[in-house]
């Protein structure tokens, strides 16, 4: 092997660093999106990285939609604090008390579709061009289209028929007024990837990550946290059971996975063993088989 | 040492490669066939397809749906974008750019083909080398792809036959000599029934090389990266304006080719100017050498003016900077062909530059490679050579010689949109 020679992770945080330093000299006010989510943990670990010594350019913007799990916050704040990042907060109650979307009601009432219209309105307020974001291609079969530089009308909308090409390293990153560009650089990532790398940096996760003991009910097949933002129905059972989370969304549509993993070593064991991706656990993504497709288009992440 | 020092994945590299084919190729189920077979897909998604072929009436489990993912696509049966996929072994991670091969579909096989150290080749084993096998393996040649893998898929139809197998393959040897690929390897397989893909074939005992995976896992990787002439583009400067950094000033960047350690000689481009390196260094702390792709930072001896756009190489092997170029492009625009004497903003390397294309001097016929000088005028997935005047030097070397510093693409400033890709000759 020739001494200049790069490993697969070596490779990808070379090419996620490039597009985060694209992002920066191409737009004027770009922002990266943070969720407290493994894949912004590593994202905010990588922008540090591109412009070492010197402090992250750009806001971290966190879409709230006050269904989080307690520790995601903790967490969060906890590490704006150590890096000296700043951070935006775009709650999803305020939209809904200012009356721009309306409250899911039912059992399966979820905020997440909500969150689309509290980004879309932080994007205009604070006039980013530009939303850097953690998701991968590897997820969803909407995101393998995805491009590393997505194009957003003024409507904050994806048409995945007008994305523009991509070709070697070459981003761009023109546009019209009132346009902006959603940022993927890990777009070539696999989950596996992001938990090699967790390890490889020894990044600090939320515990909700590991192994913990947690009431839980098993609602169509996936395990949801017991809380006060779900309604347990009659014929509902809440047990105590040993989980742990593959994701971090919101409350009421993350599941838990039964598991042991008390290490990121035992994690990535888990993985490479798991019969389910990752977003098997999502009951966003379960509404129909092009879910993801249709909520992108609408300007989801 | 930590103890995750011995883990295997922090020695796996990475492979990028393409696949090229049309729609009854099988070329998704060859994908589909990868990805099951190497355990990147999952029960759910399994299930899905399953539910999904099910619902269409399809007599095996549609694995092309694995790869077909937006709407329109799954209604028309066709692939309408370069999708990625992605797996991996315990030796190396792969990332697929599946393009479509119709002929309308020339600017995503482009695009697929500019980032792949590799390209899959699907040839039907009823129908032999055929105009788009010219046509894809034109397009691998001229994006300086440097290892073809041509399978001959559909074996199961041909009674898994020998002949028919080696009379494609001699086919496609007398094409290929017109070509520009140093390297190309053939497998018989069978994509629908698993034949060569992943596990050798019984069905094919005359065959004696090894299954596709193994190609793909076993192939000398050289990424078409330079690593002799030093190239290092600035992306950004950076200036931490804090009490411990006061005047430090890192030029950051990703290194195109060749490599930069401290204390090297270097010269600035366009300005000239020249200055040894002070340090490289990433996050981590300094770095011996940095070397195409690294992602680093430099700071240097001496205060000079450098900003984005500007380029670091070596007094005695730099780019050329010049404001005339001659250049392969292709045409991408739906909307309108290229117009010549029109203002078009030059995108290249992290410069930009204003530019007008002076002249086409020819197009190609991709599937017969011959050139065509009676109709000059490039449109949509037209491929032609160019001559093009920038509005400053544009520093660049021939893509032959470096596929980073010797890429551009051009936009048009009415719609934003990127119209053409080019390879500077």
């Amino acid at each position: 092997m020739s001494k200049y020679h790069l490993t697969h992770l070596k490779h990808l945080e070379s090419e996620a660093i490039y597009v985060i330093r694209e992002v920066a000299a191409q737009f004027q006010k770009p922002a990266l999106l943070f969720s407290g989510g493994k894949d912004s943990i590593v994202m905010t670990r990588l922008a540090q990285k591109a412009f070492h010594p010197g402090r992250i350019p750009f806001p971290l913007l966190h879409v709230d939609t006050g269904h989080n799990f307690p520790e995601t916050l903790e967490y969060r704040d906890n590490l704006v604090r150590e890096i000296g990042a700043t951070l935006i907060v775009a709650l999803v109650q305020d939209s809904i008390d200012k009356g721009r979307v309306v409250e899911e009601t039912g059992i399966n009432a979820s905020r997440n579709a909500l969150q689309t219209t509290t980004l879309l309105d932080a994007v205009e307020e604070h006039q980013f061009d530009a939303a850097l974001g953690g998701a991968r291609r590897d997820e969803e079969k909407a995101r393998a289209k995805e491009r590393f530089f997505s194009h957003r009308n003024e409507f904050g909308q994806w048409d995945p028929k007008n994305q523009r090409p991509e070709l070697w390293n070459i981003f761009n990153g023109h546009k019209g007024f009132g346009e902006h560009f959603r940022v993927f650089p890990l777009s070539n990532w696999t989950e596996m990837d992001v938990w090699q790398y967790i390890a490889l940096e020894n990044l600090e996760i939320p515990n909700l990550y590991f192994s913990h003991q947690r009431e839980v009910v098993n609602r169509n097949g996936a395990l949801l946290a017991a809380c006060d933002y779900i309604s347990i129905q009659p014929d509902e059972e809440i047990q105590k059971k040993k989980v742990r989370f593959r994701t971090i969304g919101d409350m009421t549509c993350t599941g838990a996975v039964e598991s042991e993993a008390s290490s990121i070593e035992d994690i990535i064991q888990e993985v490479a063993a798991a019969r389910l991706t990752e977003r098997g656990t999502r009951a966003d993504d379960k509404r129909s088989e092009t879910a993801m497709e249709d909520r992108k288009k609408q300007g989801y992440f | 040492m930590s103890e995750s020092e011995n883990k295997s994945y922090l020695d796996m590299d990475l492979l990028r490669f393409t696949t090229a084919g049309s729609v009854d190729d099988g070329k998704s189920t060859l994908i589909g066939r990868l990805l099951y077979d190497t355990k990147a897909i999952f029960q759910d998604q399994l299930e899905a397809i399953e539910l999904s072929s099910r619902q269409r009436g399809d007599e095996h489990t549609n694995l092309a749906l694995l790869t077909d993912g937006l709407r329109a696509e799954r209604e028309q049966g066709i692939t309408i974008d370069v999708a990625y996929r992605y797996f991996a072994t315990p030796k190396r991670k792969f990332i697929i750019a599946d393009t479509p091969g119709h002929i309308q579909y020339t600017r995503n096989m482009v695009t697929g083909a500019s980032t792949a150290d590799l390209a899959i080749i699907l040839i039907d084993a009823r129908k032999g080398v055929i105009e788009q096998t010219c046509r894809h393996s034109f397009i691998a040649s001229l994006l300086q792809i440097q290892h073809v893998v041509v399978c001959v898929n559909k074996m199961d139809l041909v009674g898994y036959d020998q002949k028919t197998f080696d009379t494609i393959v001699e086919n496609y040897k007398d094409f290929a000599s017109r070509l520009d690929i140093p390297h190309i390897d053939f497998v018989p397989i069978s994509a629908l029934n698993g034949d060569n893909v992943v596990e050798k074939s019984s069905n094919m005992d005359w065959y004696k090389g090894g299954p596709l995976l193994y190609t793909l896992e076993n192939v000398y990787i050289n990424h078409n990266y330079n690593h002799i002439d030093a190239r290092f583009p600035v992306q950004w400067v950076i200036r931490p304006q804090s009490r411990d950094y006061h005047d430090y000033r890192g030029y950051s960047g990703r290194v195109c080719g060749g490599a930069f350690k401290k204390g090297d000689e270097v010269m600035i481009l366009p300005s000239g100017f020249k200055s040894k390196i002070k340090s490289v260094h990433t996050y981590e702390g300094e770095v011996e050498e940095a070397f195409s792709p690294m992602s680093v930072s430099m700071t240097l001896e001496d205060e000079i003016d450098i900003s984005r756009g500007m380029m670091i190489a070596k007094p005695n092997n730099h780019p050329k900077a010049e404001q005339d170029i001659e250049a392969m492009v292709c045409w991408f625009s739906e909307q309108s062909p290229l117009q010549l004497r029109k203002k078009y903003t030059l995108l290249h390397t992290t410069n930009e530059v204003k530019c007008m294309v002076q002249e086409v001097r020819y197009k190609v016929d991709i599937n017969t490679l011959h050139k065509i000088e009676a109709d000059k005028e490039l449109r949509l997935n037209d491929i032609g050579r160019i001559r093009l005047r920038a509005s400053a030097p544009v520093l660049f070397d021939s893509y032959r010689r470096n596929r980073l510093t010797g890429s551009f693409i051009l936009v048009d400033d009415m719609t934003n949109n990127t119209v053409a890709a080019g390879m500077i000759i």
